[in-house]
């Protein structure tokens, strides 16, 4: 097949595009395992920046990590029902509620940690702990899964199947956990997915709502960008890669596994 | 029903249904559906007739007042999941994230059936159903036909006391629709379950039922065997609705029905009929002599076997009749009409 220059051009610039953002990607990881920056990569290679922020910064990574998974799971817990319950009544209320959801994500996320700080901040225990910013981040990340969840459940005949499930003598509980759930499932992992990476990367709220031993990943990036050595920031760059991308894959992996093995069982 | 127990019957006393937004579906209605037959509930959408089967169902409560009674014991305050009633939607309602064989084994499994008998029973079904061969297939693999199948087979497979159907062929096509009806008649026959089925098709109600309920404005119309309502329907808006009935105004004098276009014998005539009325297959074409009625034809439809055509004689809608279908008509020929007495009806 002839292509015509329209094509390599477009191709040029989707290449042109991609290296624009993909070069900052492989600076800043180089940076993470250069002896010296300042001198550039004859300098040598090195992993002593990547030993020195695990050393330094293990504990934020794992808190980060603690906090997304316990994020992920209250969003599950409150916000599938939540997409349940708007999704069997279509009203004026529900409607509402939903524009209301998602609030947390138009306003500034500083907006929304002050708030938290004035109303809750002299709760000395739950100023101090990690649930304090756990809760910042599931108001953040919640309407996300609402929504996500909502459009699935809005795709399919949710009252004709629940209605046909009763038939065959169903209970409510019967009803949500064979078909309501299975049947939402891409919805869910589509979710989970965006809770478990905003709440991994969120930095505004925790910003505000960590305390010096409540630091999460982000707020420690910014640490040691601020305040050390360029390569050690750029190592942190590096160890969190390390750290999200197998998440996400394992996530993918998860949600996908079942309905893989549906397609071979039709060969 | 389970093999060995009389059918049930089911008797619904004074069941209204006014919605929340205070549009009243249903009238108070009594209904009797006896031990073993098909009761087809017909009429044009918004008549009332899929609110009344889904309060049968426990879907639906009916106002304060209103009662279901199951073999004469009061099911009213269960809700479906209590009732046992099999029932089969025209969105099939099947579940996508199960197999077919899943799908119609769900029933059993909700019930505890231990995995052979589950087994066992769903094999039964999906023979019963000639759909063997699609037992691992997803719901998203099958047609339109087979998906009606699984649905009733999913709603026999747990032995439900009754079989309930919402148009359960109208998202099919013509020719489908035809083989799943005379399938679903010789079904129920064979079960002799008692079985209530909603639609709008005249002619699937007069196939399938036992007997008819037609329904209007959420309000009874008739109710009848088909050959009843067919041959004596109780009112206009019943003959109007099951098949096609010609009317024409006149006035009964020595036994004839006298009309502007010619005068009909009509020996049984009520005298003070103002209107009679008879199907087109009780109109014959005939010489000017023998002709009772006499008009013109305005549309001819060939339709291979035979020729429907559509005769002025005066009134504001035309007659509709049959003609064999070698003669060739055209429009604005004159025509002779003759009535067969027997096919006279007058409300």
């Amino acid at each position: 097949m002839k292509r015509g220059a329209a094509f390599y051009a477009q191709l040029a610039f989707t290449l042109l595009v991609c290296a624009f953002l993909i070069a900052p990607v492989i600076l800043s990881i180089l940076a993470g395992v250069t002896v010296n920056y300042q001198s550039g990569i004859q300098s040598g290679f090195t992993l002593r920046w990547v030993f020195a922020v695990w050393d330094g910064y293990r504990d934020t990574i794992f808190l980060s990590i603690g906090i997304s998974l316990a994020c992920l799971a209250g969003t599950l817990i409150l916000g599938v029902p939540a997409a349940y319950a708007l999704a069997k009544r279509q009203n004026a209320f529900s409607r509402a509620l939903e524009e209301l959801l998602v609030m947390p994500v138009a306003v500034p996320g500083l907006a929304t940690a002050l708030a938290l700080i004035v109303t809750y901040g002299g709760a000395g225990g739950f100023r101090t702990s990690w649930s304090f910013i756990l809760v910042g981040h599931i108001l953040f990340t919640l309407p996300f899964m609402v929504r996500s969840v909502l459009a699935v459940l809005s795709a399919i005949d949710l009252k004709t199947l629940e209605e046909g499930a009763a038939s065959l003598g169903a209970s409510f509980w019967q009803r949500f956990f064979h078909i309501v759930l299975p049947n939402c499932r891409g919805g869910i992992l589509a979710g989970s997915l965006m809770v478990v990476t905003l709440s991994m990367g969120e930095f505004n709220m925790t910003w505000l709502l960590h305390t010096p031993l409540t630091k999460t990943l982000p707020v420690g990036l910014a640490d040691a960008y601020a305040s050390l050595r360029l390569e050690i920031g750029s190592a942190y760059t590096l160890v969190f890669f390390l750290m999200i991308v197998p998440l996400l894959v394992a996530l993918q992996w998860l949600g996908q596994a079942r309905q893989a093995k549906f397609v071979a069982e039709d060969e | 029903m389970t093999d060995s127990m009389k059918p049930l019957a089911i008797t619904l006393t004074g069941c209204a249904k006014t919605f929340a937004d205070g549009t009243k579906a249903l009238e108070p209605l009594d209904l009797v559906i006896k031990s073993g037959e098909t009761l087809v509930l017909l009429g044009p959408s918004g008549c009332g007739k899929t609110t009344t089967l889904r309060i049968i169902a426990g879907l639906e409560q009916p106002d304060a007042g209103g009662t279901v009674l199951f073999d004469g014991e009061d099911v009213t305050p269960l809700s479906i999941e209590k009732r046992n009633v099999g029932m089969v939607f025209q969105s099939y309602a099947l579940f996508p994230n199960m197999s077919v064989a899943e799908n119609i084994g769900y029933g059993l499994r909700l019930r505890k059936t231990p995995s052979a008998a589950l087994r066992a029973r769903v094999n039964e079904m999906l023979g019963m159903m000639r759909i063997e061969k699609l037992a691992d297939r997803r719901i998203d693999q099958l047609s339109g036909g087979q998906r009606q199948r699984v649905a009733l087979a999913r709603a026999l497979a747990v032995r439900p006391r009754a079989l309930l159907l919402d148009e359960p062929l109208t998202a099919l096509d013509a020719k489908l629709r035809d083989a799943l009806r005379i399938e679903i008649d010789e079904l129920l026959r064979r079960l002799g379950i008692t079985a209530v089925y909603v639609t709008h098709d005249q002619a699937e109600a007069m196939a399938l039922g036992d007997r008819i309920v037609v329904m209007e404005h959420g309000k009874v119309a008739q109710i009848g065997t088909p050959r009843d309502i067919y041959q004596r329907p109780a009112t206009l808006f019943v003959a109007d609705f099951i098949g096609t009935m010609n009317r024409v105004a006149g006035h009964v004098a020595g036994g004839a029905f006298v009309t502007s276009a010619g005068s009909i014998p009509w020996p049984e005539a009520p005298a003070r009929a103002t209107e009679a009325m008879f199907r087109p297959q009780d109109v014959s074409i005939a010489d000017d002599g023998a002709a009772h009625l006499k008009g013109t034809i305005t549309a001819a439809f060939f339709l291979g076997d035979r020729t429907r055509l559509a005769v002025d004689v005066g009134g504001d809608k035309p007659l509709i009749l049959e003609a064999a279908a070698r003669r060739d008509f055209s429009h604005g020929d004159p025509i002779g009409l003759r009535i067969d007495p027997h096919g006279l009806l007058s409300l």
